[in-house]
């Protein structure tokens, strides 16, 4: 093929002139492969450097222009036996990776702190137990000071500016009681310092911003985490398209570097990679990752065509547009917009205890410097028993509880193959009662599958292997059926056709009908049901039909079961004609179900459902159903979904199968259960602890003993979450 | 107590160093790629060499 590659848009330039790429590589499993392609590309003539981070499976490639280029190195790496492809990295992992860094940095200056102002702290207090002199406990003061001072300084920082920024919105958030906390304690410490005082509360301040900002880091890892991986699953599905450029020349750029106006040429079997009209060409397309309809659509010059749909037949030459007004993705976005607001004002379980926590906090150490004023308490005794209610009440364990939780859970999630795109996801998972699944890609499999039956085994295996020669999406879902995967030799395929080859002196064919030279193909094969398509196969004398359909996800049924046994209501929402959806719902045993919706239709099902108090989880796939994921109380996509529906979804699923879903249900509850029994332990700790810091009795001592150990039961009971769910029919698979 | 003079400080220079090496180990990009090192360690490169 006599067509260039354009990869501009991933190379960036060095200052030294060398050009750089980061490449998203699939299939690196072991440290033979880290050496083998290291030292494959960097035994290319032109390449200076190639360094291949195993933790994210990327690698980053620098190289001189006038000896090599892009597409040789992705060549290089194909040759050697990986798969790579070109990343583009987000802003958004960019501010994330900036920020993890960021808040590590203060977390060691905090636990540098802590450390020391702790053995000061440690040696006060047997100090003042046995024999200490006031001059030496002022020294150790002032060195506590010197140490805790700046520190708290540079690590109290994004605590600091989250309180800021919070306060100039006049709204309170759970960083203002720490910042208000972390700086009296600090700045009593230091008067009680300057006027040779007894206690000082250094370390308390300084261990509690060290815990807190141990949940900030943990919290941001883990978003980290997912955005990492689901950036390179993003960059290995990347499309490319073929350009027709104006002097006539075809070049094969990414997608994304599509703009409006530009001609492509799509071949048959290839998907739409951009959103167009077609000028040039007639074809029937696959629609069923747009619509959920699984009939192909025949389509011809004028019509519009979507990015997603596979083109089957003929070559189409399309011209890219914009979302217009009118069609169906410009409606897809208007529903989206107003979901994604109505959305916007669920309120997370953490957030919902700052609202709560920092008046009441500020209220109760008020209230007590006041009653000790009252009862005839100096000014300066008032004061000091007041900050300790302040530092007792920090929401430590709280600030602790439920990041922890979501952290383990979201890992465990991660191992049933479940990547979290919001990290609220986890409790609004818990708390779904209804469960309302797409048809197409969702409850079937994305791929057509054949259905076995009417077909001789011989004959099947014949025609399966005569379609490893083909790329027709119908051909792939026979390709895998066949035991000899080698193809046969001299196999050539006619575009939009078929694929015909000489087998034992026979000449075979397999594609349409008409290809096949065969009347009445249905005649041919076992009765199915209306919504199979046909492949024809010709050998000699010998004529089939094999029948192809969606089938359903192999756990399908137990995964359903399984939902519905834990008390779930289940519905059908499908796009698809009546005719399709009905067999799939009686096989589920799914007695709601509704059919040939639009998706102005889904969002108005599923609001329906959430004005009647239910909270509805939505798995689905489809562009179609994009709005709907958004509108819902949490959604849930399969990594083949199209690209906006992934945006929109809290989490995506991996692999063939259907059980991550129930996995996410029964680990998220799980996880619910864990923060609400977290911030049960925080609640009675701050029970026990604050009527003792009201009566003036909690020393620096207690404060801290307390502190650390209600945070480290905390993390403790998070743990928990890692148990991994048993699930019935999980030994099939 | 004199022996303060010098082991107070001691320990804290102590303390300091090691969050120096911390600080620079996270900025030369020790901790970027975790599960690489400990695969990389595995391959004899000189005796193959």
């Amino acid at each position: 093929m006599a067509e260039s590659v354009d990869l501009s848009m991933f190379v960036e330039r060095r200052p030294s002139g060398a050009s750089h790429m980061t490449l998203a590589v699939d299939g690196v499993a072991c440290a033979g492969c880290i050496r083998k392609i290291e030292s494959g590309l960097t035994k290319l003539p032109g390449v200076i450097d190639a360094r291949l981070n195993f933790t994210q499976r990327r690698l980053a490639v620098d190289w001189r222009d006038d000896e090599t280029d892009a597409a040789k190195i992705i060549g290089a790496i194909e040759a050697i036996g990986y798969r790579a492809h070109p990343f583009a990295p987000e802003r958004v992992e960019a501010d994330d990776s900036a920020q993890a860094k960021w808040l590590l940095k203060c977390l060691a200056v905090a636990g540098f702190a802590a450390m020391n102002v702790m053995l000061l702290s440690v040696s006060i207090w047997a100090g003042n137990a046995s024999d200490m002199t006031p001059e030496t406990r002022d020294l150790f003061h002032w060195l506590s000071a010197l140490i805790a001072l700046p520190a708290a300084a540079y690590a109290g920082q994004p605590f600091f500016q989250s309180a800021y920024r919070a306060v100039r919105a006049r709204q309170l958030n759970m960083d203002v009681p720490i910042s208000l906390g972390v700086s009296l304690a600090l700045g009593l410490s230091l008067f009680e310092t300057a006027t040779h005082a007894v206690h000082a509360y250094f370390d308390s301040a300084i261990m509690l911003l060290f815990f807190l900002l141990c949940g900030r880091y943990l919290d941001l890892a883990m978003r980290r985490k997912t955005r990492l991986f689901a950036g390179n699953l993003a960059s290995l599905k990347a499309e490319f398209a073929h350009r027709l450029d104006p002097g006539g020349e075809l070049v094969q750029i990414p997608a994304a570097a599509l703009h409006p106006g530009d001609r492509i040429l799509v071949r048959p079997a290839e998907r739409i990679p951009a959103d167009g009209t077609i000028i040039n060409g007639t074809s029937e397309i696959d629609e069923s990752l747009v619509t959920g309809e699984t009939l192909p659509r025949a389509v011809r010059s004028g019509m519009t065509i979507y990015a997603g749909s596979i083109n089957t037949s003929g070559a189409l030459t399309v011209r890219v547009t914009a979302a217009g007004t009118g069609t169906l993705v410009d409606e897809v976005e208007k529903l989206l917009d107003k979901a994604v607001e109505a959305k916007s004002q669920t309120v997370r379980l953490a957030d919902r205890m700052a609202r709560l926590y920092a008046p009441v906090v500020h209220a109760t150490a008020a209230l007590t410097a006041i009653g000790w004023l009252v009862s005839g308490a100096s000014l300066h005794d008032s004061i000091v028993i007041a900050i300790a209610v302040l530092i007792i009440t920090c929401p430590c364990a709280i600030a602790l509880a439920i990041p922890a939780v979501q952290v383990v859970a979201a890992g465990a999630l991660f191992r049933s193959g479940v990547i979290l795109n919001s990290g609220d996801a986890i409790e609004r998972l818990a708390e779904a009662d209804t469960v309302v699944f797409d048809k197409t890609g969702t409850l079937t499999l994305p791929d057509p599958q054949i259905v076995g039956g009417g077909v001789r085994p011989d004959v099947l295996e014949r025609a399966a292997r005569l379609a490893l020669s083909s790329r027709h999406p119908l051909a792939l879902a026979l390709g895998r059926a066949a035991r000899e995967r080698c193809p046969y030799p001299g196999a050539v395929e006619e575009a939009g056709q078929g694929v015909r080859a000489m087998i034992d002196g026979a000449e075979a064919r397999l594609g349409n009908a008409h290809f096949c030279n065969v009347i009445e193909p249905e005649q041919h094969a076992a009765r199915i049901g209306d919504d199979a398509s046909f492949i024809t196969f010709s050998h000699g004398e010998t004529v089939a039909a094999i029948p192809v359909r969606q089938a359903l996800r192999a756990d399908a049924v137990a995964v359903v079961n399984a939902l519905r046994e834990r008390g779930l209501r289940l519905v059908v929402l499908s796009g698809d004609r009546p005719a399709a959806v009905a067999p799939v719902a009686k096989e589920l045993g799914i007695e709601e179900w509704r059919a040939a919706l639009t998706p102005a239709e889904k969002i108005a099902a599923i609001e329906q459902f959430q004005s009647q108090g239910r909270r509805v989880l939505m798995v689905g796939d489809g562009l179609n159903d994009a709005p709907a994921l958004a509108a819902a109380h949490v959604s849930l996509s399969p990594i083949t979904a199209a690209h906006l529906t992934q945006a929109h979804a809290d989490a995506l699923f991996l692999g063939e199968n259907l059980r991550p879903v129930l996995q996410a249900v029964i680990l998220a509850r799980r996880a619910r259960a864990l923060m609400k029994e977290n911030l049960i332990i925080a609640a009675v700790y701050n029970a026990l602890a604050v009527p003792l810091a009201i009566i003036g009795l909690v020393t620096p001592l207690i404060a801290a003993v307390a502190m650390s150990g209600s945070s480290l039961l905390v993390t403790v009971n998070a743990l928990r979450a890692r148990v991994r769910a048993r699930i019935p029919g999980e030994a099939r698979s | 107590m004199n022996v303060l003079i010098y082991l107070v400080p001691m320990a804290l220079l102590l303390g300091l160093i090691g969050l120096v090496a911390f600080l620079w180990s996270l900025k030369s990009g020790q901790y970027d790629d975790l599960d690489g090192a400990a695969v990389r360690i595995l391959p004899d490169d000189d005796i193959e060499g």
